[in-house]
């Protein structure tokens, strides 16, 4: 009993073992490829494409891990979290707020509708578990004629709203919601040198209470590092303060987007800085984790550095421009997928998530902890939903909303997860597989059919044949049916015989 | 303090709607000591642990009587969280564990250790932040006091079946000022060697003064680790004995205990010739995955014209052995049938060879209970056999005309009461019911009949009219019967040979008179020879 029943694989069963856990991946891989190839297209649009769809697209996607961990399978019901985003827009232009603050105003009204929303959704779900797949998909198109009977009717001719721009005919809103000139970019558009004063200033105030909090819990503080923090934070603020009078970095940093050869220029001499600095620092032994962890990073900087002087790659990164803030906002709901996943909540949803009958027996309040995740998820994709539109700019009104579940969930099961896990990585890798698909398959297809009017269809049928495949692919994983042999039959009895267990595939 | 017993349940009685399930039992454990409780199926060794646990079944259906003392002090345990507060811990028969979470989430399943956060101080302690060193400490000295030798952050799922029981036994040692643990049939899923590793595990735990209730039908493990038993038969106490002062067959024949009661007046005239070498039935090396009733390699021959009784305590795979031949669980291993192989992984192959099945699950797969009498008697055979069917070509025609006189012959032959033969399956009493499952199986004209627990859940004047049936069949028809049942008493009133099953193997092949410590002993799964009886 005292050896760990792991044994060592050969590399080559590793390498299998790789290909057969990464299939789903690997295969939209191989899809992408083929695409391209068969496109033909101009690599600098299809970067150029990816990255402005990732900024889009990647805050839905990220919220729905979430409710994957906390056992609500894919959650097709981010639709009405959409729902409430495109609400509180009207209003807002209605009200003729714009830019960032009228952003802000937004979320501040889109919360608790979302919030109201995901509670009735958590409800629902509590009433139907074990389908609660099905029945996010049927509560969308449900949720999605309410809100058509609400846009085209009820809004003006129930609700008095005066607003001759918006309105078609006295009652019902425009077809086309025009964000331009109003909402349009608003997060966007925050160049660089903004968004790290805004995350430096964060910082300062966030190390100040943090460390302030210990003290009063009376743990102690390590004032050699707060300073440290504190005085790095008011640097960089200042820097980056004082960027703005400098003409060249305020050319290059400070205008509304970034360029990625600049963003590959900083970030490598970042990697390379932090990697040395460290080294300096912490000094670790070589051939340690840390040691190879800090030479891979200083690889990856060499590399990236260089890659920058290759004129082909220079020319591609040329053609792409990355939005500072909203790539920012990126990195905070990743970052607070994994906080709270480190809160006693996230532990009670990842429990609930396994195992309901588990967890009531240790004393969980199941229903509440999944109300609580559905609420979670549906408050970000309402927030999601508002990057997604002001990057849009313009948007149908009626039916804008209609595809967020299909889209986004489509998307993170290209990335490798499944309807029982779902990461942060697998997010972000699916969202760019996804949306490679999804702009050169079209062009593959017009390619090979000589007829351009076929896109939407591709798109559509690519998306749903997407979950199919990516399911089905799952389903292979888990193993379904089993038949023993006689000589399967002991591994088959060393089963126990635990419901919980075996509900689990593995 | 001097106090001689950690817990003390006296005279504690428990009626389920008017069935007296616990009659007057007592209980006394001393501080740091295994002590078994040891009983049949049905004996009210679970009722009384849910009393002991505050089990919610045991209050919504009108509590107890008795009184319980823990650890000097009289108490009501009314709920789980009660118990679990007085310190007593349960490891589950069937595992609490989560198989994607390490061992520490596992153990700490509920209980994490947290510290606060500014956003907790705001929105409520569920945000506080898990403190995953110190949970991992704690899950290390629960481990090492089992002496388990696993990483805390190892992932449960794909551990061998012995882990994960001792990860459930660390988790209770883990809560603090435990002084009772319950152990539920703790080996029953274990290899022997991890059997033999658990029993050490409880001496550990005995001796740092925690005491243990050890339930178990395992005869050789209770004499090989515990210090005193309880022993309960039929919801009555009937022994509490040091284990030094017994051995093992004394223990097996207090279990068991010899009923009087005759159940079958009338076998009838007796003239089949029941011959050694002519076997109906032959099972080589059967394996079947039933969960909760596997069968481990089981080698049997059933002679023409006789009745075979399986017997067996729940769990232990006697039902799996019918559910395998039928097909309905995957199985492996040999079947021969009359001198045809069965392939047991083609659902019906059985059926057409001529062995007839009545399921134990009566009301789940034996009968169809939204159809009619009638439907219920002809369905098999009409499926398998195309019986009640008039061909025209290539398309065949129900028969209704035959199908209810059929029907009607049934009833009348097996005496059942109903309305008539459109009488709903499901509106009949159990014991009806029970009999046209019966008459469906004869009704197929089988080679063999293997009825599964024929009289559960069907009150005893049915049960008697049941099993004069088969015996009648068996007589008079010459129809050869497998008869599994759970009741010993049942199967030696009308059986020619027992065999025993334990832990999905034979144990023993007995006559109806065999001791009850012959009976005993290889229902703990004692294997004694296995010795054919004529």
């Amino acid at each position: 009993m005292s050896n760990t029943p792991l044994n060592k694989k050969s590399s080559l069963d590793g390498l299998k073992r790789f290909v057969f856990d990464n299939k789903v991946i690997l295969l939209f891989v191989l899809l992408s490829i083929v695409c391209i190839l068969i496109a033909d297209t101009n690599a600098s649009y299809v970067a150029s494409e990816v990255f402005t769809r990732f900024g889009r697209n990647t805050c839905l996607v990220l919220a729905l891990i979430i409710p994957c961990l906390a056992g609500l399978g894919m959650n097709f019901g981010i639709v009405v979290g959409a729902i409430a985003a495109q609400l509180s827009i009207f209003w807002v232009v209605h009200w003729g707020f714009t830019g960032m603050g009228g952003l802000l105003l937004c979320v501040l009204i889109s919360t608790p509708l979302a919030v109201l929303f995901g509670w009735l959704l958590g409800k629902l779900f509590n009433k139907t578990k074990g389908s609660e797949m099905i029945t996010g998909l049927v509560l969308g198109f449900f949720a999605d004629g309410l809100y058509r009977l609400f846009v085209l009717y009820i809004i003006g001719g129930v609700i008095p709203f005066d607003d001759p721009n918006l309105l078609e005919r006295g009652f019902g809103l425009r077809n086309a919601f025009d964000l331009t000139g109003n909402l349009k970019y608003s997060l966007d558009d925050i160049s660089f040198l903004t968004t790290v004063s805004v995350l430096s200033v964060v910082s300062i105030f966030s190390t100040l209470v943090l460390s302030s909090f210990d003290k009063k819990m009376g743990r102690e503080v390590n004032a050699k590092q707060v300073t440290g923090k504190v005085v790095a934070s008011v640097v960089v603020l200042v820097v980056s303060i004082v960027a703005r009078f400098v003409p060249i970095l305020n050319d290059m940093l400070g205008s509304n987007r970034l360029l990625m050869s600049d963003a590959v220029m900083l970030g490598g001499i970042g990697l390379l800085v932090y990697a040395a600095v460290m080294l300096a620092w912490k000094r670790p032994e070589k051939g340690s984790g840390a040691f190879r962890k800090l030479a891979g990073f200083a690889v990856l900087a060499l590399v990236l550095l260089v890659s920058n002087f290759i004129p082909d790659v220079n020319k591609l990164y040329r053609s792409v421009r990355l939005p500072a803030m909203t790539y920012a906002v990126i990195c905070f709901f990743v970052f607070f997928n994994n906080w709270i996943l480190s809160t006693r909540l996230g532990q009670n949803m990842r429990t609930v998530g396994q195992s309901r009958s588990v967890a009531t027996s240790a004393g969980l309040d199941v229903d509440k902890t999944r109300i609580i995740a559905t609420c979670i998820s549906t408050v970000m994709a309402a927030w999601g939903q508002l990057i997604f539109l002001q990057n849009l700019g313009t948007f149908n009104t009626v039916q804008q909303q209609s595809n967020v579940g299909l889209y986004a969930v489509a998307a993170i099961l290209v990335g490798g997860a499944n309807v029982q896990k779902a990461s942060n990585k697998q997010a972000i890798i699916g969202v760019f597989l996804f949306h490679t698909l999804f702009v050169v398959a079209p062009l593959a297809a017009t390619k090979l059919v000589g007829d351009s009017a076929i896109s939407e269809y591709i798109r559509m049928f690519f998306s749903y044949g997407v979950i199919a495949v990516s399911l089905a692919m799952h389903a292979w994983k888990s193993g379904g049916g089993r038949k023993p042999g006689a000589e399967g039959m002991s591994a088959v009895m060393m089963q126990p015989t635990n419901p919980a267990a075996n509900s689990r595939p593995k | 303090m001097d106090k001689e017993y950690v817990l003390n349940m006296e005279d504690i009685s428990k009626e389920y709607f008017g069935n007296k399930v616990l009659k007057g039992v007592q209980l006394k454990v001393r501080p740091g000591e295994i002590h078994a409780l040891m009983g049949e199926n049905g004996a009210g060794k679970s009722t009384l642990m849910n009393i002991l646990f505050g089990m919610p079944v045991i209050h919504n259906t009108g509590g107890y009587g008795g009184s319980i003392e823990f650890d000097g002090e009289k108490v009501t345990i009314d709920s789980p969280n009660k118990a679990m507060q007085l310190g007593i811990g349960m490891v589950h028969q069937e595992f609490m564990l989560i198989p994607g979470f390490t061992v520490t989430e596992n153990v700490k399943l509920g209980r994490e250790i947290t510290t606060p956060t500014v956003a907790s101080s705001l929105l409520g302690k569920s945000l506080e932040r898990l403190d995953k060193p110190a949970m991992a400490d704690d899950t290390r000295k629960a481990l090492d006091t089992i002496g388990l030798n696993i990483e805390d952050y190892a992932m449960v799922a794909g551990m061998p079946v012995g882990y994960m029981q001792f990860i459930e036994i660390a988790r209770e040692i883990d809560k603090t000022g435990i002084k009772l643990l319950i152990f539920d049939e703790p080996t029953a899923v274990l290899t022997e060697s991890e059997a033999d590793r658990l029993l050490d595990t409880m001496r550990v735990i005995a001796s740092k003064g925690i005491a243990i209730i050890f339930i178990t039908h395992r005869i050789n493990e209770v004499i090989a680790v515990t210090n005193s038993m309880t022993i309960l038969r039929d919801g009555t106490f009937v022994s509490r004995l040091e284990t030094k002062d017994t051995t093992a067959a004394k223990i097996a024949e207090l279990m068991i205990g010899r009923k009087v009661e005759k159940l079958v007046d009338n076998m009838g005239q007796d003239n089949r010739g029941i011959r050694d070498d002519d076997v109906l039935l032959t099972l080589k090396n059967f394996y079947v995955d039933m969960p909760g009733e596997r069968v481990r390699g089981v080698d049997l021959n059933l002679r023409r014209g006789e009745i075979l009784g399986i017997g067996g305590l729940a769990g232990q795979g006697k039902v799996g052995i019918p559910n395998g031949i039928l097909g309905l669980y995957p199985s492996s291993g040999e079947v021969e049938f009359d001198g045809q192989k069965i392939d047991p992984s083609k659902l019906g192959d059985a059926l057409k060879k001529g062995i007839a099945f009545v399921s134990e699950d009566r009301r789940g797969v034996g009968l169809l209970l939204g159809k009619s009498i009638q439907q219920n008697i002809i369905f098999t055979a009409m499926q398998i056999q195309g019986k009640f069917l008039r061909k025209f070509g290539p398309i065949t025609q129900f028969n209704g005309k035959a199908a209810k006189q059929h029907a009607l012959e049934m009833i009348k032959a097996l005496d059942i009461r109903c309305t008539g033969p459109e009488q709903y399956a499901g509106r009949l009493s159990g014991g009806n019911q029970q009999k046209v499952c019966l008459a469906r199986a004869i009704t197929m004209e089988p080679k063999l009949l293997i009825v599964s627990e024929p009289t559960r859940g069907i009150d005893i004047g049915a049960k008697k009219l049941v099993l004069e049936l088969l015996a009648k069949m068996n007589r008079e028809q010459g129809m050869t019967i497998i008869m599994v049942s759970s009741e010993l008493n049942e199967l030696r009133s009308l059986c020619d040979r027992i065999a025993i099953v334990s832990d999905g193997k034979l144990t023993g092949i007995f006559g109806p008179d065999a001791s009850d410590a012959d009976y005993g002993l290889a229902m703990s799964g004692v294997v004694e020879g296995g010795k054919d009886h004529d």
